[in-house]
């Protein structure tokens, strides 16, 4: 059987361990290039330190020198199940867009702790990030268990205290597992040193993890990407997000709500009849209609819904304040308008998910907003829980993206 | 209706699904910036992108294609360059730092010699054509550094790279441009190892120029100057025998690539400073 790779995101606090785990999960599969070993000796000699399997996935000058991960990056090992993309998100507040940057690529996550620490800040808002973006696939690993002497009630009590606080936000996770990546404990191996856990090791919870759900059998969503006048022909081109669209089908455009049929599907050096989710893709259609960027092609039996105002949950990531006043720009998929967060209703502490203000007319980096867009021209969307690829928006300033956020209801 | 269902999705394979993100990516770039190019080294990842531009164009590609010369490249480079361009038809430019070359830069100093003839012979062509944004073919697995990488890297007046400050990338929406930053560099194949790489050219049959090939128990597995650039031993001959080779092989693609081994953070500085 084919199977397609997982993309994992290692999460956690800061100082966990995050590039070790994943240093040695490339070392203990085989992974790692003997001549990329001798580079990482090099520059630990060069530095004076001892051997750091960090280095393998910390490559920036800064990163090396101190200690820590600054930007996501990503790298590749297979098991003789599949092929895995592995993607290292920074643990310091500072850098938590580029671990949003990383996590929101992923299909599962281990979520890493360290034993002699416990559940700390970034554990907790980590942990909320991957249930916003959605990420039902989680392995909490308890790391470091070597330094707690491969104590069982160390690792019980952080065990209870991580379930009650995943639970609270909606993630089951499907294994905790006691792990020290410095001697390669239950991550390729089963260790030896703890007779008292019983279950997987990392590299089994992994194999046992699904890819991400195909949505072919969700309604169709295909938004339009560009128009493309070649020859005589109007190509609409854009990606298949969900369902299947098919040569003939009836279609209608959403938010205009105009009517037609699909008359061909257009993949250069091919003649396909229908098309998949995930596939990029153009259509022609059999009335000249027209068509621009950002209408959705969907059924007249399963239509998104089209408002200019979304209730949802936006995570700030600007180290730029939201301000109630603000000038954004809402994108989701390939519509964008203009709008405005017309009212917080709440306003959230990421890391212990206390409320921290109701009514508020702000949001600072990393706090959550439960709040009410008002959007210029009306969208085409769908809640996240629906249709995940019409349900979730970016937020832009200026040029840059400010905030993710994830459609609770579409008014 | 599952079953029917089943099928389908085990047809979206591996390769198909690379392929459908990275024409998504050449289509926003496309969309967002009428004043693109892309980059073309001749090597196999930039020929797969030619590639893959010409299935997200139906055939043609609607901008030009820049190749950087710095005059140390392999004869077959410039051969096999010549050739396609005709035969795909394609707005071929080719950049280069004339007034480094008139100086005799030459690699005994490497960072002095990439700067010149590359970094900056990339300025000048971009400037002069005005560009705003550059599709280039770099991926992940390449380079440590390079895994640090966004599909869109916005790039300052310097031609800086911001590595410690980049902007957040999720759920394929991507930066645009802002009017300090020269252009975006828009990095579509940066998903693929080198590995699906070759298999996509064996499924494609994507024509790859022969230096890739072993004639004489060597070839070489990644290609610029021929001056900087050293053969690995191989006995891989055809699209087929590398992809074996490469399932097998522990060695690093780059290997054989100076600029990367001269000293710690040197692909790192040169990157910064505006490197491809």
């Amino acid at each position: 059987m084919i199977m397609n790779d997982l993309k994992i995101v290692i999460v956690g606090h800061v100082d966990h361990g995050k590039s070790t785990l994943i240093g040695r999960l490339l070392y203990d599969t085989g992974s790692l290039p003997e001549e990329k070993m001798q580079e990482i000796r090099k520059t630990c000699e060069m530095l004076g330190k001892d051997i750091e399997f960090a280095y393998i996935m910390d490559n920036l000058q800064e990163e090396i020198e101190q200690n820590i991960t600054i930007d996501t990056a990503q790298t590749f090992f297979e098991t003789k199940k599949r092929k895995y993309v592995i993607i290292d998100a920074p643990g310091h507040k500072e850098f938590v867009k580029n671990m949003i940057t990383g996590a929101s690529q992923a299909d599962a996550a281990i979520l890493l702790i360290d034993a002699k620490e416990g559940v700390k800040e970034q554990t907790k808002r980590h942990a909320y990030i991957l249930s916003m973006l959605g990420l039902g696939q989680v392995i909490v690993a308890i790391n470091k268990i070597d330094l707690v002497n491969y104590d069982k009630n160390v690792f019980d009590s952080i065990k209870k205290e991580i379930q009650a606080f995943l639970a609270s936000i909606g993630i089951t996770p499907s294994h905790i597992i006691p792990i020290s990546s410095k001697h390669g404990d239950n991550l390729a191996k089963k260790s030896d040193k703890m007779p008292w856990y019983t279950g997987m090791t990392v590299l089994e919870s992994l194999d046992a993890f699904d890819n991400k759900e195909t949505t072919f059998q969700k309604p169709l969503r295909m938004p339009v990407q560009d128009v493309y006048k070649f020859d005589d022909k109007r190509i609409l081109v854009g990606r298949v997000e969900s369902g299947m669209i098919k040569k003939c089908q009836e279609v209608m455009f959403f938010p205009s709500k105009k009517k037609t049929k699909i008359k061909s599907i257009e993949v250069y050096g091919e003649n396909p009849t229908e098309a998949e989710p995930g596939k990029s893709i153009g259509v022609t259609l059999e009335d000249p209609l027209f068509i621009e960027r950002g209408e959705v092609i969907a059924s007249a039996d399963n239509q998104p819904k089209v408002t200019d105002e979304v209730e949802a949950n936006i995570f700030w990531m600007s180290p730029k304040s939201l301000d109630i006043s603000d000038e954004l720009i809402f994108k989701c998929a390939t519509q964008e308008t203009a709008c405005k967060v017309e009212k917080i209703m709440k306003k959230i502490d990421s890391s212990d998910l206390s409320v921290k203000g109701e009514n508020a007319s702000s949001l600072e980096e990393t706090e959550v907003g439960y709040v009410i867009i008002k959007t210029e021209n009306p969208v085409a969307i769908d809640n996240f829980n629906e249709i995940e690829e019409l349900g979730r928006f970016v937020l832009v300033s200026g040029y840059d993206v400010v905030a993710g956020g994830i459609i609770n209801k579409a008014k | 209706m599952p079953f029917r269902a089943n099928l389908i999705s085990d047809n979206m394979e591996h390769l198909e699904e690379l392929e459908s993100k990275s024409i998504y990516i050449i289509r926003e770039a496309y969309k967002q910036f009428k004043d693109i190019a892309m980059l073309w080294s001749i090597g196999k990842d930039s020929t797969t992108m030619l590639w893959l531009c010409k299935k997200a164009f139906f055939g043609r590609i609607p901008f030009p294609v820049m190749h950087i010369d710095t005059g140390y490249k392999f004869p077959e480079i410039y051969q096999y360059r010549d050739e396609y361009a005709k035969k795909w038809n394609l707005n071929l430019i080719v950049g280069k730092n004339e007034d480094a070359m008139r100086r005799g830069i030459s690699p005994k100093d490497k960072l002095m010699c990439c700067t010149e003839l590359k970094t900056n012979a990339l300025k000048l062509t971009m400037a002069k054509h005005n560009f705003k944004a550059l599709l280039l073919g770099i991926r992940r697995d390449e380079h440590g550094i390079r895994a640090k990488e966004r599909y869109f890297s916005p790039r300052d007046q310097k031609f800086k790279w911001d590595y410690k400050n980049q902007p957040p990338e999720l759920w394929d929406q991507y930066k645009s441009k802002s009017d300090d930053e020269t252009h975006i560099r828009v990095h579509p194949l940066l998903h693929w190892t080198e590995l699906d790489i070759w298999e996509y050219i064996k499924k494609e049959k994507i024509p790859i120029i022969d230096l890739y090939f072993s004639k004489n128990g060597k070839r070489y597995r990644s290609i610029g100057c021929h001056t900087c650039c050293n053969p690995i031993v191989s006995n891989a001959s055809t699209v087929d025998e590398v992809v074996e080779e490469l399932k097998t092989t522990n060695t690093p693609e780059r290997a054989g690539r100076a600029q990367d081994k001269e000293k710690a953070y040197m692909m790192q500085k040169l990157r910064a400073l505006g490197y491809m």
